[in-house]
């Protein structure tokens, strides 16, 4: 695809959590030795993202998806794998040469009372970007843009000396996607942007950015755990557990047709709104720490239809028939056991 | 009779810049073996709602006006002593966060066993016996061998039905569960929600669900009340309310509801305009005026009650306009 | 818009200090005793300093109101002849001089150190916390006697009296800057992982940026806390360093050195001489921690809620 805006290849992502020299010592079978011990938050993930699309990204917490999405705005160094940015590859560049692309994409947090700084006026939380990416504009300019942004999410710009505690979760959040936008990129990673807020709040800003969206040409990569989320706002979505892609499909197909055994519980475990009760597929078991990761497939341990293949051998994410878009990793998908 | 009936209950926080109102006249009725959901987004009142009942509000607030009957006994002039014998015992509470009401230094048995023998005169043994049967009902597998644990020995779903079991240990009469399932992912929210469905059933208890998921209101309820502002809003059977909802507070609700809600033709959300109010500045009249798309003089200037609406007695609306032709 | 003063009045701050007596009280207290000290040249009745008005005659004369007092001298005068008030209003100068100025000085090393350890982690990290480690089990008085000997044998006695005040900033500040250090650390290792921080990362802003503009700003209020408690610590050391003998010369005394200056002659029955230079030391000291006490409480987000 030449339209892809951003593209990984292989993203690997631990996190060495051994501490001090002190505590990597073992004794074991007489001899001293170092151990690290390390999370494998992220395992090999590929996926691509097409200009003007959402992307979702799906799944329970510790699967590993707000540890992507760092990942991919370079806020984590990947331990292996690929990050590339229209065609170009930035997971190796100094923070110096990372600069244009800093201006290019943008990201909204999840938690509006800590992603804005309580020192800092909406004036200078917006305006901070600005002067360091565009250093020689006026503050006519600077003013212009301001006010033109805060309009654009719904926050009356006559508010901007004004600090953080003097708003609402939700405002904050306009506030947030305010300081994203105000140097006009044209990718923006979105990490729970609606979870900590009430529903009708939620409403409100998803539409918001669906808005945004629509008007600047934007690209979200979007995680959240909340499927009825994904439903709404995604193009395709990527379902992760464990660190490991398991699906990925349009969200029109996802939702009709899930193929992956942790997919369909998933879907089934939403709860339904309009009072039809659908039964809850039960998975077994816990589940693993990502510190020590099941053999073969990760999900095989609460899977009712694991075999001993699954045990053993890593699925690859392929796709399950010519005339259906969707990419499984399940071995009982591609041998149609499933 | 109901089992719990909460009559113009009002509770007040005094703050420095004079009182709070964050209950305002609220009454409601829970019987023997019903489900009632309370819904309302952060600050509506909720939460309190739920510590009035087992008269757990903590200070500065106090309850101000109104009655609470369990079991036809006033438990808002109980002292706190004769308060004990009904909390956690007649009356049990579950939280949001299991690690907030575990104790992380003793085992998960310890704890069971204390709990009971704090409201009933039994040996060591014949509690462990009881707590091994309520971790039975939770579906915590081999119960002997998980007392000795401690709770950071258990993942998070774990916990919360370990928390359920405790509440169950007095076999009470009515369960309130505040947020039960928020903290946990939607696969084992799924898990805790058939439980309690499973257990209301199984052990003849009432259960007051508190939480701001209209999705697990409709799984678990059988009667639900929307609460805005410190007030109830609107009451009716759960069914009725998610298919036919008439504040509208709760129409908006239910309608910005991403994958439930109907969408205009580019794909954006029914969204209710504005926030909730801080508890200090509550418009005069009806507290969602400011918000409402049908606000008319008499919602500025009125306070609404509480009406019946239409045919089912279980339906109750605060609203001026609705029913009367307009909405 | 809110004006600073409307919201300074209407803050929470004020309201919590003007409900809390113990907080007025000292605040008051500690104002007075400020004031006095910084015009002390003004309100002090004589010129300690000043050799030529002192009198030789006029030594060990007690209190005005006990017999044998006199009312020139209300609190009596010391071995030399000096007004006792007029030499404790000088000594509290120097005591709040040295107390705030080596306050100052640890606060810029422990501040800086705190902040950069904190946020680099790791190496950085460990090899600066070490350094405090090591510097807070050498106690301030080891290091003042070993530095105070070095002075004394290298400068003489006469030019270490116009050194002593800097020389004990220097002491006391560098003894004590690993708690700033640690309490900085602590707070700045608590706020960078906010989102906040990332966003400032996701602009492309250079660490030098983040720490100081984004960080720094709000690891501050324990900073304050430590700071009342600090200065307290400060000057109680330095009255210590000076009772050692090992501070302020007795010709320029600070609150310390009038307390041991006047313990020589407690048995003579001059009780006087280190009475009130102590009672002042105590109260001056309690004060500064009630008000730390305080503030800390305000401060504590945990106990505050609105």
């Amino acid at each position: 695809m030449n339209d892809s805006i951003v593209r990984i290849e292989n993203l690997v992502k631990y996190f060495d959590i051994s501490g001090g020299f002190l505590e990597q010592l073992q004794i074991r079978s007489g001899k001293v030795r170092l151990h690290k011990t390390e999370v494998k938050a992220v395992n090999g993930v590929s996926f691509e993202i097409a200009v003007g699309e959402t992307l979702a990204v799906v799944g329970e917490s510790g699967c590993g998806k707000s540890t992507l999405a760092r990942t991919v705005m370079g806020l984590y160094p990947p331990t292996s794998g690929k990050v590339f940015y229209r065609g170009e590859r930035i997971d190796n560049l100094s923070s110096k040469q990372m600069l244009p692309y800093r201006q290019r994409m943008q990201m909204i947090f999840q938690d509006p009372y800590a992603s804005l700084n309580p020192r800092k006026s909406v004036r200078q939380t917006l305006e901070e970007p600005l002067r360091f990416h565009r250093g020689k504009i006026s503050a006519a300019e600077v003013n212009e843009r301001m006010a033109e942004v805060m309009e654009q999410v719904g926050v009356n710009p006559a508010w901007q000396d004004r600090f953080p505690h003097e708003f609402s979760g939700g405002q904050r959040q306009r506030i947030a996607i305010a300081r994203a936008l105000v140097i006009d990129p044209e990718f923006i990673v979105a990490d729970e942007p609606v979870s900590a807020l009430d529903v009708s709040i939620q409403a409100q800003i998803l539409n918001l950015m669906m808005d945004a969206q629509d008007q600047r040409g934007l690209t979200y990569l979007f995680i959240t755990h909340d499927l009825s989320v994904v439903r709404h706002v995604a193009t395709r979505v990527a379902v992760m557990y464990l660190g490991t892609l398991c699906e990925l499909a349009t969200t029109a197909e996802l939702y009709d047709t899930p193929y992956h055994p942790y997919t369909q519980a998933l879907l089934s475990a939403i709860p339904r709104v309009d009072g039809t009760k659908q039964k809850h597929i039960k998975l077994a078991g816990e589940i693993p720490t990502p510190i020590n990761l099941p053999t073969g497939c990760v999900f095989h341990s609460r899977c009712i239809h694991a075999d001993e293949r699954c045990r053993n051998e890593i699925p690859e994410l392929l796709s399950v028939s010519d005339t259906s878009g969707s990419l499984v990793a399940c071995h009982a998908v591609a041998e149609g056991r499933l | 009779m109901a089992l719990l009936e909460v009559k113009n209950l009002e509770v007040s926080f005094a703050l420095r810049h004079g009182d709070l109102v964050a209950l305002n006249d609220v009454s409601f009725t829970l019987d023997k073996r019903e489900r009632l959901g309370v819904v309302g987004e952060s600050g509506a009142g909720k939460s309190v709602t739920g510590f009035a009942v087992i008269n757990l509000i903590s200070k500065p607030g106090r309850i101000t006006k109104g009655e609470i009957l369990f079991d036809g006994k006033r438990l808002d002039q109980f002292s706190e002593h004769e308060m004990r014998s009904i909390r956690g015992n007649h009356i049990s509470m579950i939280f949001q966060d299991p690690m907030m009401t575990l104790n992380p230094v003793l085992t998960v048995g310890t704890q069971m066993v204390e709990t009971l023998r704090a409201h009933r005169k039994i040996s060591k043994a014949e509690a462990e016996k009881i707590a091994i049967k309520k971790l039975e009902l939770v579906h915590i597998p081999s119960p002997e061998r998980r007392l000795s644990q401690y709770p950071h020995e258990f993942s998070g779903g774990m916990r919360q039905r370990i928390i359920i079991a405790i509440a169950l240990l007095t076999d009470p009469a009515i369960i309130i569960a505040d947020e039960p399932t928020t903290a946990l992912d939607v696969t084992i929210q799924a898990e805790i929600m058939d439980l309690l469905l499973e257990l209301c059933d199984a052990q003849d208890m009432a259960l007051m669900l508190i939480t701001h998921d209209l999705g697990v209101v409709a799984e678990v309820t059988e009667r639900v009340m929307v609460m805005y502002a410190g007030k109830v809003i609107e009451t009716a059977k759960t069914i009725d309310l998610v298919r036919n909802p008439r504040h509208p507070y709760t129409k908006g609700l239910i309608n910005a509801l991403p994958g439930h809600g109907e969408c205009d033709q580019e794909n954006r959300l029914q969204q209710i305009p504005g926030t909730m109010p801080n508890l200090t500045e509550i418009a005069p009249g009806c507290s969602f005026h400011p918000r409402c798309d049908y606000c008319q003089d008499i919602c500025r200037s009125t306070v609404p009650e509480l009406r019946q609406i239409g045919e089912s007695k279980e339906r109750w609306v605060s609203c001026h306009l609705v029913g009367k032709g307009q909405l | 818009m809110q004006t600073k003063r409307q919201k300074f009045k209407e803050s929470y701050l004020l309201y919590s200090f003007k409900r809390d007596k113990v907080a007025m009280v000292s605040f008051t207290i500690l104002t007075i005793f400020l004031l006095a000290a910084l015009f002390a040249p003004v309100l002090a009745p004589y010129d300690p300093y000043d050799t030529a008005s002192i009198d030789i005659m006029d030594s060990e004369i007690p209190p005005s109101w006990v017999a044998d007092g006199d009312s020139r001298f209300f609190l009596g005068t010391d071995i030399m002849g000096r007004d006792l008030l007029s030499t404790m209003l000088y000594g509290l100068r120097i005591s709040v001089m040295i107390g705030i100025g080596a306050v100052i000085l640890q606060a810029i090393i422990g501040i800086g150190v705190g902040l950069v350890s904190g946020y680099m982690g790791g190496k950085v990290d460990a090899i600066l916390m070490r350094i405090a480690d090591v510097q807070l089990s050498f106690s301030t008085l080891m290091v003042a006697i070993i530095v105070s000997a070095i002075v004394q044998l290298t400068f003489g006695v006469g030019r270490y009296e116009q050194l002593a005040v800097p020389l004990l900033v220097v002491i006391i500040g560098i003894a004590e800057w690993p708690q700033y250090a640690r309490t900085v650390r602590a707070s700045v290792l608590g706020e960078k992982n906010k989102e906040y921080v990332e966003a400032a990362r996701v602009i492309g802003l250079d660490s030098k940026r983040i720490m100081f503009s984004h960080i720094l700003p709000n690891s501050l209020s324990p900073v304050l806390v430590i700071s009342t408690v600090q200065v307290a610590n400060a000057v109680m050391s330095e009255a210590a360093l000076s009772f050692l003998g090992l501070g302020m010369p007795v010709s320029r005394p600070s609150i310390g050195s009038l307390i041991n200056a006047g313990f020589e002659y407690i048995f003579s029955g001059a009780w006087w001489l280190t009475f009130f230079p102590a009672i002042l030391l105590i109260i001056f000291i309690l004060v500064i921690n009630l008000l730390g006490d305080w503030l800390r409480d305000v401060l504590n987000p945990k106990l505050y809620k609105g």
